[in-house]
């Protein structure tokens, strides 16, 4: 079984969000890029996945700041393959681009099974998955929180509002979007991921030039107004309890 | 004259008594040796190697103190009077035994005041071995205190030492009823039985034969004792000593080992015994069942699964069950951690050092521990949360998930500005730490922390956004490769700067700097805990209060500052330069109690638990009339201690203050 | 070619998915400034019913201009292969002005497919639209805000709801059928083999007046139970967000969000919340929603109508215990 999974890096959302001068994109500078939780959901269940049924895990991803520790990362978990595709991502591409990008690379690769994040926070565009679905011409099937590998056939547990779960039956070569692995990602210890660093090795593939076309044109990026913002209740806890308490009255509740 | 007769009133019909003697002891001593070796070479060949055998001097200080003094034993007064009854009588009994010997073969020693003075010290500790044995049986069979383990293989350890001493006391007494010399008052207890024998009016005949009877069982019973004494509860008098001989001498308490490395620079992981280094299985075999450890442990007391006394046992049982198939080459090692030990059992511990502050022989239980733990973090075992704070302070330097950059959002109210030390030279560098940076509640005594030190006129900078968590408690988790990443940033941090002394909030914080971070170039500039900084400005004169506070206190003493660094008096003086009245809280210097945050508890599942050591602690503390403030020195204390203090139902009782809250409000 | 708006209907299992009304309002502003047409694409087996009956007088039938049905029984279920193959047809042949698909497990699974297979630009996570043609989508856990003019000839689009309310997508009428020939769909690579129905779990929280819900800030599964105890108190039920439930803190009964319940209690209670998209769309139908957290920027006190900024292990036991006074217990 060979299983090729597609990562990518997006902002943290923990540091502050600014917009640059042109107006219509991050302030790159104060950003910290940290891996989609998404994608390391993907990691998870591809490594899963082979140590269930044997066979190999190969991991993509574009080559931007932090590449190098998430491939690594990876590695110490059980990815056999790690490759990362150098371009001009610098300016940020979209997932059209990124998604042409893979595929040159997923081709040639031949998998059985691509797996990648359902989304990504900084998606404008679509998600990578069935993106690169598209340029392959493979069936695509998202939010998907299991799956299980019976010789040449996949079958994919994808979730709907309220709890609902389809079994879907998916022809291989198949992509994937996870929306969570059958565990939670798994913790590598520094240590290992250092050594990782000495043992293993990341093949470099330039991308040929990253074609956008299909993205979004936008004009504006501006953080999202307050809006109509909350009554704050304010005080020590015996007071905003109070206070609340008073709320749940009024509201009738109490 | 007084003097010693060899093998009085036994026959040399069947020929020398001696030859007897020396034969069958030397069969129990053979007996004792190989047994011994059986035992032994299972630490060396199962475990790994480590270097115990440097600075012999020292080592046997140690020995004399701690085994020979038994100083550890006496801080608990009933058992230490009981066992020093036990162990230096039989000390004693032993030394006589070695001059009676040298007296019959070499030198006649023994003879007019000598022997006279020999037999009264002899009679004396007779009796303090008896008052010993029947404290001991009182406390095994009425007392029963729950830390012992009460199996009949200890009652039959004492049960052979008692008939063993009477039957000496016995045979001297038989001999003196018969022989009644006018010195015989030297030997009070053996006269005071004599009169017994006396008493009876048994003919010289019959007590002589009495003698030989009792003389030949009591031959017997020391055989028995020296050929049982590898494999039951007595190996302690061999391993303990041993154990206290061998003990960690190259780093301070505060400091763990690196992760061990095979000859191919391979890290090993304490996952099986073989993970274990020699003297960790010693530690095993030392180990008496005391139970000290257990009682002085906050997470056995707060109903985890954590015993650390049964983690030691856990070592040895698996010692003696696995340990000669490992030796023999039987490839399977044998699984320790996950199946004898529980990963529950190892995540449970504060690394407060309780237990290894208790130990009477010594025992290194928190690094085993850690040496465990370590196998845990590389294997992914650990729970949720405790993943969550390390993926944090991986990817932030914190365990709270917040940027680095807000790290120093507190200073903000701050006029005027703290110095940055990145960019100017500041005479004292305040290494200020993840909780009180991070820490909504506690952001109000880092300020007053500030304002303490700007009123005292220091010199102080602090690292702003370059500073990282400082690994302490990331090291006792067992993630030693994050430890180094941190150490690392915060060393090239600090290398960066020009300071005199680095100044720390947290003792966490102060400890791994203070013992594990590499030295700065030449020489090591110092690092204070800032109750060590302010109590050597108040000695200087330099702090002043304008304020006699007058509230009655007590103190907490943090684990990291007291027990692992020694430093008790100084923020004792500093409560009494505030005007404060101290009380002391009856488990405090190195008895303190550790509140439960640390070993990285505080990062991780709180799990099945029946009392908060925070908890417990603070129902210590309202039991000392009119004390109506808590002081600590630590953050996470200030953090364990007011929730206790709520869930306790205690907000009317008791206040939590940090130190630094007193000297502001003093100031 | 033309100047409709297209917009896929939504449904599973006989039910139309509220998304789809959010559609076709934003359809509406659309082809306010195209001039053309809100067109509600229904694909399904026996499907047009769907369209809304007028009688059944809950006012719910789609406020589109049309509908166009396309009927297979390969389309009676969703799958994502059947439907992308039958909507490349139509779609190719009438190539409408925008064409929108739901943000959703269904319209996430086909929309980009068909935009690269058609060659056809898609702009994702969009709100709301204007007459003018343009679009404001929302990334970065609804922090950042997205605008631009929708590309033409033919553009798709996803949309997130929040932007409109249900209610403007739905009208009193029922709007014409007519039925689309479906291309030949074999070979299908995805097929469905089940449905697995959710644990019916002790309680529907989605009949639930009072919830009080917790999220990754309750930090572990033990801290849970001060959550039960205020739930208790004041007579409601807890509930929990994605983290809290793929840690197992709590059934997957209980979860709110995206892929879990919509809620619509009298008072919600976030508690250590920070109210990320797909958790906000499934709430914003409470009476009120309370929120407490330390973090003063989080979404969150952007839909709630009272919020504290503070720590909720300083407040929940604090409120607990009021509550019961209050209640004279």
């Amino acid at each position: 079984m060979n299983i090729i999974i597609l990562a990518k890096l997006v902002p943290d959302l923990v540091e502050e969000l600014t917009i640059d001068p042109s107006g219509v994109a991050l302030d790159m500078a104060w950003l910290r890029l940290i891996i989609n939780e998404f994608d390391d959901h993907a990691i998870e269940q591809g490594i899963l996945l082979k140590e269930r049924g044997g066979g190999q895990v190969t991991v993509i991803a574009p080559d931007v700041e932090g590449v190098d520790d998430l491939l690594f990362t990876a590695a110490a978990k059980g990815a056999d393959r790690l490759i990362k595709i150098a371009g001009d991502f610098a300016g940020g591409v979209n997932n059209h681009a990124l998604a042409r990008a893979f595929a040159a690379v997923v081709k040639e690769l031949q998998p059985d099974l691509v797996l990648t994040g359902v989304q990504a926070n900084n998606d404008l565009d679509g998600s990578v998955g069935p993106l690169l679905a598209g340029c392959l011409e493979m069936p695509y099937v998202g939010y998907v929180s299991g799956i299980t590998l019976n010789d040449g056939k996949s079958k994919a547990r994808k979730e709907y509002p309220g709890g609902l779960i389809a079994e879907m039956e998916v022809a291989l070569p198949a992509v994937i979007g996870i929306q969570a692995a059958e565990q939670p990602p798994r913790y590598i210890a520094v240590s290992k991921v250092r050594q990782m660093m000495k043992t293993s090795a990341i093949e470099e593939r330039a991308a040929s030039e990253l074609d956008p076309s299909g993205g979004a044109a936008i004009s504006r990026m501006f953080q999202a107004e307050a809006g109509q913002r909350a009554t704050m209740v304010t005080g020590n806890a015996d007071e905003v309890a109070a206070k609340l308490v008073g709320i749940f009255k009024e509201l009738g509740v109490l | 004259m007084p003097e010693r007769i060899d093998y009085w009133g036994i026959p040399t019909t069947w020929g020398s008594p001696a030859l007897y003697v020396y034969f069958f002891m030397a069969l129990a001593c053979i007996l004792l040796a190989v047994r011994f070796y059986q035992r032994a070479r299972l630490w060396w060949r199962v475990g790994r190697q480590e270097v115990r055998w440097d600075r012999l001097h020292v080592r046997l200080g140690r020995v004399i103190k701690y085994a020979i003094v038994q100083e550890k034993v006496l801080s608990q007064k009933y058992p230490g009077i009981m066992h020093l009854g036990l162990a230096w009588g039989f000390f004693m009994f032993f030394l006589g035994t070695a001059l009676a010997t040298i007296n019959s073969h070499f030198i006649k020693i023994l003879q007019g005041n000598t022997y006279l003075i020999y037999k009264f010290v002899l009679d004396t500790f007779t009796v303090f071995f008896l008052i010993g044995a029947a404290m001991a049986a009182y406390r095994r069979f009425i007392q029963r205190p729950r830390r012992l383990t009460l199996k009949p293989g200890f009652v039959w350890s004492l049960v052979l030492v008692v008939v063993i001493v009477l039957g000496g006391l016995l045979t001297e007494s038989l001999r003196l009823a018969v022989e009644r010399p006018e010195w015989a008052i030297w030997s009070p207890a053996g006269w005071l039985v004599a009169q017994a024998w006396i008493a009876t009016g048994a003919s010289d005949a019959t007590l002589t034969n009495w003698h030989l009877g009792i003389w030949i069982f009591h031959l017997l019973t020391v055989g028995l004792m020296l050929a049982t004494l590898p494999v039951g509860t007595l190996l302690h008098i061999l391993t303990g000593p041993l154990n206290v001989f061998f003990s960690k001498l190259d780093r301070p308490t505060g400091r763990l080992a690196p992760i061990p490395e095979t000859a191919k620079h391979e890290p090993i992981y304490a996952s099986t015994l073989n993970g274990l280094t020699w003297k960790q299985l010693l530690d095993g075999d030392a180990c008496t069942e005391c139970g000290r450890c257990q009682d002085a442990c906050p997470a056995f007391t707060a109903g985890t699964p954590l015993s650390p006394k049964q983690v030691i046992l856990s070592i040895r049982d698996a010692l003696r069950q696995d340990g000669s198939t490992l030796v023999g080459g039987n490839g399977q090692s044998s699984i320790l951690v996950g199946k004898r030990i529980k990963d529950e059992i190892l995540w449970s511990c504060t690394t407060c050092g309780a237990c290894v502050r208790e130990c009477p022989v010594l025992i290194e239980h928190v690094d085993a521990i850690v040496d465990m733990r370590r196998y845990l973090v590389i294997e992914g075992r650990m729970d949720a949360e405790l993943q969550g704070a390390l993926e944090n302070l991986g990817r932030y330097g914190n365990s709270f998930g917040q940027s680095e950059r807000m790290r120093a959002r507190w200073t903000q109210p701050i006029q005027p500005p703290i110095k940055d030390a990145r960019r100017e030279p500041v005479e004292y560098l305040w290494f200020v730490g993840d909780y009180a940076s991070y820490s909504p509640t506690l952001t109000d005594i880092t300020i007053k922390t500030a304002e303490v030190f700007r009123k005292t006129g220091l010199d102080i900078g602090i690292l702003y956004d370059a500073e990282r968590n400082a690994g302490n408690d990331v090291r006792r988790v067992g993630e030693e490769g994050l430890f180094e990443m941190l150490a690392e940033k915060n060393a090239a941090a600090l290398s960066k700067c020009t300071y005199q002394v680095i100044v720390t909030t947290d003792p966490h914080t102060y400890n791994t700097l203070k013992n594990e971070y590499p030295a700065n170039g030449d020489e090591r500039r110092p690092v204070l805990h800032y109750a060590e900084l302010l109590d050597q400005l108040i000695t200087a004169g330099k702090l002043k209060f304008s304020k006699k506070l007058g509230y009655k206190v007590t103190y907490h003493d943090p684990c990291y500052l007291g027990r692992y660094n020694g430093v008790y008096d100084a923020p004792r003086r500093i409560i009494q330069a505030t005007g404060c009245e101290l009380v002391e809280m009856p488990r405090h210097g190195d008895r303190s109690f550790c509140c439960g945050a640390g070993g990285g508890r505080i990062w991780m599942t709180e799990g099945e638990i029946q009392e908060r050591p925070s908890e417990s602690r603070i129902r210590e503390a309202v039991k000392l009339d009119d004390v109506t403030t808590f002081v600590v020195a630590c953050p996470k204390d200030v953090t364990m201690f007011r929730d206790a203090v709520k869930t306790t139902g205690n907000e009317q009782r008791l206040e939590v203050k940090d130190l630094i809250e007193l000297v502001h409000a003093a100031l | 070619m033309n100047q409709d708006i297209y917009v896929i209907v939504e449904h599973l299992r006989g039910q139309v998915a509220e998304i789809s009304y959010v559609m076709l309002a934003g359809a509406r502003e659309l082809a306010k400034g195209s001039g053309g047409s809100v067109v509600a694409v229904l694909l399904g087996h026996n499907a047009q019913g769907l369209a809304g009956n007028p009688s059944a007088g809950s006012g719910q039938c789609l406020a589109a201009d049309k509908v166009l049905s396309l009927e297979h029984p390969a389309l009676a279920e969703f799958t994502s292969d059947a439907y992308q193959k039958a909507l490349a047809g139509l779609i190719g042949k009438d190539q409408p002005r925008v064409v929108i698909f739901g943000s959703t497990s269904i319209g996430t699974d086909i929309a980009s497919t068909l935009s690269v297979r058609l060659g056809l630009p898609l702009v994702s996570s969009c709100r709301t639209f204007s007459s003018d043609g343009k679009f404001v989508s929302q990334i970065c856990g609804g922090k950042i805000m997205a605008e631009g003019v929708l590309p033409g000839p033919t553009a798709l689009v996803t949309m997130v709801p929040g932007g409109y309310k249900a209610e403007q997508g739905q009208s009193t009428q029922s709007p014409a059928v007519t039925q689309v020939e479906v291309p030949a769909l074999e070979s299908l690579r995805v097929t469905l083999a089940s449905y697995i129905e959710p644990e019916a779990g002790d309680v529907d929280i989605a009949k639930e007046p009072i919830l009080v819900s917790v999220g990754r800030g309750i930090q572990n599964q033990d801290n849970i139970q001060l959550a039960e105890d205020l739930a208790q108190a004041l007579g409601g039920v807890v509930c929990g967000t994605r983290p809290v439930i793929d840690q197992d803190w709590l059934a997957t009964s209980r979860l709110v969000g995206k892929s879990g319940k919509h809620v619509k209690p009298k008072i919600y209670l976030a508690l250590g919340i920070s109210g990320a998209p797909e958790h906000a769309e499934a709430i914003t139908d409470s009476g009120a929603i309370i929120a407490i957290n330390t973090d003063p920027a989080a979404p969150i006190f952007n839909i709630a109508k009272y919020g504290a900024e503070m720590d909720i292990f300083d407040l929940i036991e604090v409120l607990t215990a009021q509550v019961k006074a209050a209640k004279g217990g």
